[in-house]
């Protein structure tokens, strides 16, 4: 046993848990404000230091793990492997980019609401380094509760009922694979003492057990369902994607660059943690189903883009189609493509962040959303127009942005598995660039009008911010070697069950 | 043992204090000193084995580890109870110390069917526990409501007991040794002479209506909604949890050999329970009557320890019958000192009332089964429980499913507290203490801290002195 406990998955968790707490107790709006920001950079500070720390056994926690339900072996167990450092990166990342881009807005009871914030930030860092089904199940639904109070204290008109959906969306989704944990702990092998071989525990929930575990092929056949059904409408996949437009356009922005920009990532990183590990069979088997929803869905959601005057609806049903092509690359099951999924994850995170507090530094200039009521936008913010145009490039995955990088790889896995598939998917692409263009020209192009008239440049904050987004876009755009070496150790895991 | 004596004794000490004590706040604290002393006297049986009074119960009554925590937990939850409606008890009406007492009978009804090891002691139990609460319910002498409750409380009571009677008998005359003990009773797997079963058959009906099971609910929702909200309050959890502590006991001892013959029997009320329990609740304007079928929904998750009957399945039914009754007290807490009972009266609590919006928010939370409160972990050994069994696992699908459901008629309380402006015509005086307030959130903090470590109760399930 050590004797200095806390090591980098602990601090990943409790630095925001803390600071939420404590935001509670803060009476001063201001203040509130300046401590999640503090404690958001701290957590990315940390977060930095894992990545250069990252062949330290005993700072990155391989093995952190205290009893806690003694009584049916559960224990918690956290651990960062290379997809935890890099989506714990991703939301350390994230959080101080939000923070500062909305430094401005003003909530009522601010404590409670940056207090929100940084517990959903710390059930995020849960979900992402948990490795005992337990531990997962309790983050995954923490992490969800403090963003339900978020949109609908602070949302828009219809908060109420569009959060209640994205609610009880989830929760159902949760409460199922919630039975299939439990079928699989069941079935799993005891735990024995390494010494003395005597039996510890009857079964366990840890990662490893799970993966051991032995069931029939029928019962891995609706458990897979069990726990994809949870993914799914997390990610989500058509069909279980309709509570996610309403809850983006309902939600505060700062929230919507949460849910859009991380919480859908735990849907990606769910399936690769804790689905194909554990029910390889399964995924074979339901793959080509899967893909298809998949890529139906990527059409689907691009075709309803083009459709949207609004812009906030135009960014969800466009991040629907990036996230079915993820979804589509790991049940490729092809090693290139799973690795394009690893960067793709994090692109997409700081891209649909960046795409976000331009939607929401133009509402807050205008008023207005819509895009068939702006035009003209860089006559006045030229430096917000350069911006905006090369994070649209990377939401079009034009060569050297980010985007590039993963969609090409997962691209090429997808041919890889069935060339009809990925030639429908590709298309996807070019309706993205539909939409994405066509959103430019009408709302940064032409003539200024009445609306639009009184913009003006983006303040120092946001410049940076979106500085620092775009310098990332490029930068993992040119050189992704050290994010894919970060990752790679996943996807050969995925793909060698049983060895 | 000793606090089936002590709490019969200060029922008495209740009575007489009325009698002869004028002072109307006086009884509360007699009453509060009374389930110190009782729960005190009742660890130490369970720590050290010492008895207060020996005698000889010629094994009637059965002591392990399990009943001693299980009885400590109600006893702790009845404290609270009193701590929090203290003074809401002494509104109801003019027989303050009469209602303590009665309280303190029910509490020795729920010491014996915790503990019974025969059928007569299980039936004298369970009468112990009725009769009080005929009274309870219509304590509140004036109001018509509360009157149609109570005879309705008492006829259906009267003949789901000839029920229960009645299967006793057939049971006594079926088993070859005509005894009333539960071990005598448990002939061994497949025996099943059809006396036994026809007995079985009647206690399993009568006892479903003592824990307001469907199809044998129809009672609850109006002797709940009629009877004075504070003893709602107590019926609706320390009484509810020892009928299902009672009647998972006497299934187990009794019947536990032939479990696969009656299966189908309890998968049959369970999914019913839990449907009309669920689908019912959604419906209802009034948060008091919601709660009512919340309380049957509830039900319907507690049947899985009987429907699973093992091990694990004992240990959840407690943790969840703590969990349950201490969210319960805490959310009937809540209400009695709302003046409107509508969902709607709760509309912009937390800007008046910030402690009791989030307590109350723990407690429904805590109901709704989410992760980190004492209720999840109640809801989780339970599926734990019933998929163990291997049996129907369709039945812990639509368990879930109603469990989301479950979660529409909670989060609309918190959604009308938090995030809905007040009506503001109606002001209304708050006639809530500071103590009340610190009440409020350690109770609420116990249920997240059993949430995190539910070992803290399991563990002492196990202890031998």
């Amino acid at each position: 046993m050590q004797t200095l406990g806390l090591r980098f998955p602990e601090l990943l968790l409790w630095s925001p848990l803390i600071a939420g707490l404590l935001c509670f107790i803060v009476k001063s709006d201001k203040n509130a404000k300046a401590l999640a920001l503090f404690s958001s950079l701290l957590t990315l500070a940390i977060s930095f230091a894992t990545l250069i720390y990252a062949d330290d056994k005993y700072l990155s926690g391989m093995m952190d793990k205290y009893t806690w339900l003694n009584s049916i072996g559960a224990s918690f167990q956290i651990e960062l492997n290379g997809m935890g450092r890099l989506l714990t990166f991703l939301t350390a990342f994230s959080f101080p980019i939000i923070f500062i881009a909305t430094y401005k807005n003003t909530y009522k009871n601010a404590n409670a609401f940056y207090a929100l914030m940084l517990l959903s930030q710390a059930g995020l860092m849960g979900v992402f380094t948990a490795m005992d089904a337990l531990v997962f199940y309790f983050f995954w639904e923490l992490a969800l509760i403090p963003v339900y109070f978020l949109c609908s204290r602070w949302g828009g008109e219809r908060r109420i009922q569009a959060t209640f959906k994205f609610f009880v969306y989830t929760f159902t989704g949760s409460l199922l694979m919630l039975v299939g944990i439990i079928y699989v702990y069941l079935h799993t092998q005891p735990v024995r003492d390494a010494n003395t071989g005597a039996i510890l525990n009857e079964h366990s929930f840890a990662w490893a057990s799970f993966r051991a575990a032995l069931f029939t092929a029928s019962a891995q056949k609706w458990l897979f369902w069990l726990f994809f059904v949870a993914f799914a409408i997390k990610m989500p996949i058509f069909p279980f994607h309709t509570w996610q437009p309403d809850t983006y356009e309902q939600s505060p922005t700062a929230v919507t660059m949460v849910l859009s920009g991380i919480m859908v990532k735990m849907g990606v990183f769910a399936v690769i943690r804790w689905l194909l590990p554990i029910f390889p069979e399964a995924a074979a088997d339901n793959s080509m189903l899967i893909i298809g929803l998949s890529v139906f869905g990527m059409i689907y959601a691009s075709l309803i883009a083009i459709k949207q005057d609004d812009l906030k609806r135009l960014v969800a049903y466009s991040s629907i189609a990036h996230i079915g092509l993820m979804c589509a690359a790991i049940f490729s099951a092809k090693q290139i493509g799973q690795a394009g999924v690893m960067i793709q994850m994090f692109s997409h995170g700081i891209n649909i962040i960046g795409l976000w507090i331009v939607v929401d530094l133009i509402e807050k200039q205008t008023g207005v959303r819509k895009i068939s009521q702006l035009g003209g936008i860089a006559n006045k913010a030229p430096i917000l127009t350069i911006m905006l145009v090369v994070i649209a490039f990377a939401n079009i995955a034009l060569p050297l942005t980010n985007a590039f990088v993963g969609e090409f790889m997962m691209f090429n896995g997808l041919f890889q598995f069935n060339i009809w598939y990925a030639a429908i998917a590709g298309l996807s692409i070019i309706l993205a660039a539909v939409y994405t263009l066509n959103m430019v020209q009408k709302v940064f192009y032409g003539q200024t009008n009445s609306i639009t008239e009184n913009v003006k440049e983006i303040a120092l904050n946001e410049k940076i911010i979106l500085g620092v987004i775009v310098i990332a876009i490029f930068v993992i755009g040119i050189f992704p070697q050290p994010m894919l070496n970060l990752t790679k150790d996943v996807a050969a895991v995925i793909l060698n069950k049983g060895q | 043992m000793n606090a089936i004596i002590l709490t019969a004794v200060w029922g008495i000490v209740m009575m007489l204090s009325g009698a002869f004590i004028k002072n109307k706040s006086i009884p509360k604290y007699l009453a509060i000193g009374g389930i110190v002393i009782t729960i005190i006297a009742n660890c130490r049986e369970l720590l050290t084995g010492q008895l207060l009074f020996a005698i000889d119960v010629k094994d009637m009554l059965h002591t392990t580890g399990t009943n001693l925590t299980f009885i400590t937990i109600m006893l702790a939850c009845t404290l609270l109870y009193f701590l929090l409606n203290g003074r809401d008890i002494e509104k109801v009406g003019d027989h303050v110390a009469e209602y303590f007492a009665l309280i303190f009978f029910v509490l020795c009804g729920v010491c014996l069917v915790s503990t019974f090891n025969t059928l007569l002691m299980l039936f004298i139990g369970i009468e112990i526990i009725s009769i009080p609460l005929y009274i309870l319910t219509g304590s509140d002498k004036r109001n018509l409501k509360s009157n149609e409750a109570a005879l309705k409380y008492f006829l259906m009571g009267a003949f789901s007991t000839g029920l229960m009677l009645m299967g006793i008998a057939f049971v006594y005359g079926g088993n070859p040794a005509a005894s009333f003990f539960l071990d005598k009773i448990n002939m061994g797997a497949g025996a099943m002479p059809v006396m036994i079963v026809i007995g079985l058959v009647l206690l399993m009906i009568s006892m479903s209506f003592k824990v307001s099971a469907a199809p044998f609910h129809f009672w609850t929702p109006d002797v709940y909604d009629g009877a004075p909200t504070v003893f709602t309050s107590f019926m609706a959890t320390i009484v509810k949890a020892a009928g299902f502590f009672a009647f998972v006991r006497l299934f187990d001892n009794a019947f536990g050999s032939i479990q696969p013959q009656w299966q189908k029997l309890i998968v049959i009320i369970t999914a019913a329970t839990l449907l009309i329990g669920n689908l019912t609740a959604v419906f209802q304007q009034s948060v008091k009557r919601m709660l009512a079928y919340s309380s049957i929904a509830q039900a319907g998750f507690m049947l899985f320890a009987l429907f699973a009957l093992s091990a694990r399945g004992r240990d959840g039914l407690v943790l969840y019958t703590a969990a349950y009754s201490l969210a319960t007290i805490g959310i009937f807490a809540v209400l009695i000192k709302m003046n409107d009972y509508t969902i709607d009266g709760f509309n912009g609590l937390a800007k008046k009332q910030p402690v009791l919006a989030f307590t109350a928010t723990i407690f429904l939370l805590s109901l709704t089964g989410i992760p980190a409160t004492a209720g999840f972990q109640g809801k989780f050994y339970m599926l734990l429980a019933a998929v163990g069994n291997g049996n129907h696992l369709w039945l812990v699908i639509l368990a879930v499913l109603c469990a989301a459901i479950s979660a529409y008629y909670y989060f609309r309380i918190i959604q009308a507290m938090y995030f809905k402006e007040s009506n503001e015509a109606t002001t209304q005086d708050w006639d809530i203490s500071l103590s009340f307030k610190i009440l409020l959130i350690i109770v609420a903090a116990i249920i997240v801290i059993l949430g995190i470590s539910p070992d803290l109760i399991i563990n002492w399930l196990h202890f031998e002195a």
